[in-house]
């Protein structure tokens, strides 16, 4: 697997110039190769037409194939370009499929920590709460999968816009609503806030949106590391947080443990 | 001191997990591995019982590395499985003799038909709990004999041995060649027809009926006690439980009172009622099955109904049509429409079963007009999962002559929020979701872990069990008796397909 070993077999105009990497510029060949192709291609016609040795063929297409950039056809066997190219602008895990994956971990959550747990994405700059697990006292409480909460009043969304630059500037150059003093509102402290969750790898909500509730979470990564959602809990002050007020770190913990399990399901390797 | 866990193996018909468990009964880690589906002719289903078995060997060190334990803390293995499915081995070299027959082939159709005219079939379904029907091992296990040359004799003298998965595994895990141990417990044993629902053992005369040699069958013990110690996978483990996949969810829900009932959502869809010490015989198309025994107390029984096609609707829907990609995308696709648009699909791939049973309807899709869509198709996919449920709760509340008020419910398709919506909807009561998913492999664990003394008693195991989601029922009265007339006239459109005697080629 060697790059340099590699790059000799490769014909001159192909090899990287200094600071490329070899294999996405390969990668990006194979991706042209298939959209400039009129029917599907197998890996012997890919690897000829690039003159690469089969096996590294093998494995960039397999690697494009595990992002969905390519897809196989299951009888022929052979390569086209994948679905997901097509929707590179819009979320690439489908919600539905999030919670399907993270509910072996959103339950433990719930359970050892004792609090209502919930997983949340973007939406059009809100949070869009994905999956819910009750607090596990058997008290009666209301499924609120569907409903949109506000992203910089919500542990959930505030981890969210940590991880999407975009959506936090729609956020805060518009007026983001104050439910309590603690509220965070302006842009300067927002910003803050937000690079704090990022050193962290978590963040949380004090009485920010409801006085006496707290969260915590953390993100949840995709391939690559892309976050694609949030998970975290949420629950009265003086549960979530300890006599100083800062959240609990067994708390944070748990919802870090649980963020990477689900990222590690997801195929994010190294979370 | 060191913490102990349970460890438990989901035998299953798409994969095999194993799952750690700790002392609260919550999920500490879980491997999965999916193993191939046969398909070699219409109505077949087969598995390599070699390739679930190596399969085993994969899962179970991953589930234990993931969690980050070794062999010595795991304080026992409770082992949950497909039910029915059938193997058959040879005893000194381990090797099955032919793929395993799977619960949901078809192939015993004429069998089954032959066997209904034999003189005694008449008592089959009083003494065993069952209807006679492609679904069972027994009548699977006499098509193997038949169709083996030279098995019947060898079964005869001992020399092939006939189990369900968890036979299979359990004598792997023990040994296999090499002393392996040869049992099964009463919830398996009670899908075969060839066991007494009250004594609990093979009947003499059941065994004759279906041409069966004792001498190929396992022992029948209770499903939480210790086997014996796994040599391989888990050396020196004691292996303490063993249950058919839908009652061990009947168990992990803690449904141990007579009264409670759950319905497990994967492949198929099984609901389970809980009927006490007593076996009660149904009058509504539901089976007779024991639930669980534990050690040496009473067996507790069931009453199931049995639905085959449900979440496998969803993988022919993204496997064979490939509409989809991946199974949990149905629910974002039913939902860019708002209904079904009057399109309903009955999936009686391998006909129906509860509470109709019929073998002979096929699958259908009724009221296609060219308004419809993908959209429209993948609702139909999902409705038809909450309408068999309601069918089946129908035939319970008529045995029971009690009205269900709430439905527990747990399975991979549970995470379908639009489903479940619809299953409260229909039912017209409120469907409520545990804590824990994987209900399956935490029944296991549970009766292994009683077993070792890893808990105490069941009404411990009670007080974990944990409300995650509740789902109460919206629907418009109106809408849903128009909806369920719809459904039951698309049903009875599936009746009759195959036509008599052209079974065997066409099935
Ligand atoms: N979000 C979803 N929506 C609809 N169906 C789903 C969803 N997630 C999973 N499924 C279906 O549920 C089934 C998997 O659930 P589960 O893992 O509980 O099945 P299973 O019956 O235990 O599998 P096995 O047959 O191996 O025991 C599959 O048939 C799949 O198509
Ligand atoms: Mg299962």
């Amino acid at each position: 697997m060697s790059n340099t070993v590699a790059a000799a077999e490769m014909p001159l105009a192909f090899r990287p110039m200094p600071g490329q990497v070899q294999s996405i510029a390969r990668a990006a060949a194979i991706l042209r190769l298939l959209a400039s192709s009129s029917g599907r291609l197998g890996i012997g016609e890919i690897a000829r037409s690039l003159d690469l040795p089969k096996g590294t063929a093998h494995g960039i297409v397999r690697t494009l194939q595990d992002v969905g950039f390519v897809e196989q056809d299951k009888t022929s066997g052979k390569y086209q370009l994948g679905a997901a190219l097509l929707h590179l602008g819009t979320s690439y895990l489908d919600v539905n499929e999030l919670r399907s994956r993270s509910i072996n971990w959103a339950d433990p959550l719930a359970a050892r920590s004792g609090e209502a747990v919930r997983i949340g994405t973007l939406l059009d700059g809100k949070v869009l709460v994905v999956h819910h697990v009750f607090r596990p006292d058997d008290t009666l409480q209301t499924l609120d999968v569907g409903s949109l909460l506000p992203p910089h009043a919500t542990a959930i969304g505030k981890v969210l816009l940590a991880y999407d630059v975009g959506a936090a500037n729609t956020v805060m150059q518009g007026e983001p609503e104050p439910y309590t003093r603690r509220t965070v509102v302006t842009a300067r402290t927002l910003s803050q806030a937000l690079t704090k969750i990022r050193e962290n790898g978590w963040g949380a909500e004090i009485e920010e949106m409801t006085l006496g509730e707290a969260g915590i979470a953390a993100p949840i990564r995709g391939y690559g590391g892309l976050v694609v959602g949030a998970i975290g809990l949420s629950g009265p002050v003086d549960r979530v947080c300890d006599g100083q007020g800062q959240p609990r770190p067994t708390l944070v913990a748990y919802v870090r443990d649980a963020a990477r399990a689900v990222s590690r399901d997801l195929g994010a390797a190294r979370w | 001191m060191t913490d102990s866990y349970v460890v438990s193996i989901d035998q299953g018909t798409t994969s095999t997990r194993c799952i750690v468990f700790d002392r609260r009964g919550n999920l500490v880690s879980v491997a999965q591995r999916e193993h191939q589906q046969h398909f070699p002719r219409p109505g077949w289903v087969e598995h390599d019982a070699l390739e679930i078995w190596r399969n085993v060997g994969k899962v179970v060190p991953r589930a234990l590395a993931e969690a980050g334990i070794v062999a010595g803390q795991v304080a026992a293995i409770g082992i949950a499985n497909q039910r029915e499915s059938t193997v058959v081995w040879d005893r000194r070299t381990g090797a099955p003799v032919a793929p395993a027959i799977i619960w949901q082939d078809t192939r015993t159709d004429a069998l089954v038909e032959t066997l209904a005219q034999a003189p005694g079939a008449e008592d089959v379904r009083e003494r065993c709990g069952l209807p006679l029907t492609t679904y069972f091992s027994g009548p699977k296990l006499r098509w193997l004999l038949d169709h083996t040359p030279g098995l019947y004799e060898r079964a005869d003298r001992g020399e092939v041995l006939f189990g369900t998965m968890e036979s299979w595994l359990i004598w792997n895990l023990t040994g296999g060649p090499d002393g392996g141990l040869h049992l099964t417990d009463v919830t398996n044993a009670s899908r075969t027809m060839l066991m007494d629902l009250r004594t609990l053992a093979w009947h003499p005369d059941l065994l004759a009926f279906f041409g069966i040699p004792a001498a190929m069958l396992p022992e029948i013990r209770s499903s939480s006690e210790v086997y014996g110690t796994a040599t391989a996978v888990l050396p020196g483990v004691r292996i303490a439980a063993a249950l058919g996949d839908q009652q061990a969810a009947l168990f992990g829900q803690t449904c141990f009172a007579p009264g409670d009932a759950k319905c497990t959502y994967g492949t198929g869809s099984f609901l389970l009622l809980n009927t006490g010490t007593e076996p009660v015989h149904s009058s509504h198309g539901l089976l007779t099955t024991v639930g669980y025994q534990i050690g040496g107390q009473p067996a507790v029984y069931a009453l199931e109904g049995s639905i085959a096609i449900t979440g496998s609707l969803v993988q022919w829907f993204r496997d064979r049509l490939e509409l989809i990609s991946t199974a949990p995308e149905i629910e974002t696709l039913a939902r860019t429409v708002d209904d079904n648009g009057g399109c309903y699909i009955v999936p009686a791939f391998s006909g129906l079963f509860a509470p109709h049973w019929r073998s002979e309807a096929r699958g259908l899709i009724v009221g296609l007009t060219s308004y419809i869509t993908k959209g429209h198709l993948a609702r139909a996919v999902l409705e038809a999962t909450g309408w068999q449920t309601r069918e089946v709760v129908d035939a319970m509340n008529a045995d029971s002559g009690l009205a269900l008020t709430a439905l527990r419910v747990d399975g991979g398709m549970t995470a379908n929020n639009l489903l479940m919506q619809f299953v409260a909807d229909v039912l017209a009561v409120p469907v409520v979701r545990p804590m824990v998913a994987e209900t399956v492999s935490l029944g296991a664990a549970y009766a292994a872990g009683l077993a070792v003394g890893y808990w105490p008693d069941l009404e411990g195991l009670r007080s974990n069990w944990h409300l995650a989601a509740r789902w109460v029922p919206k629907m418009d009265d109106a809408v849903r008796a128009e909806e369920r007339d719809n459904w039951q006239r698309a049903v009875e459109r599936t009746f009759d397909w195959i036509k008599p005697g052209a079974r065997a080629g066409n099935a």
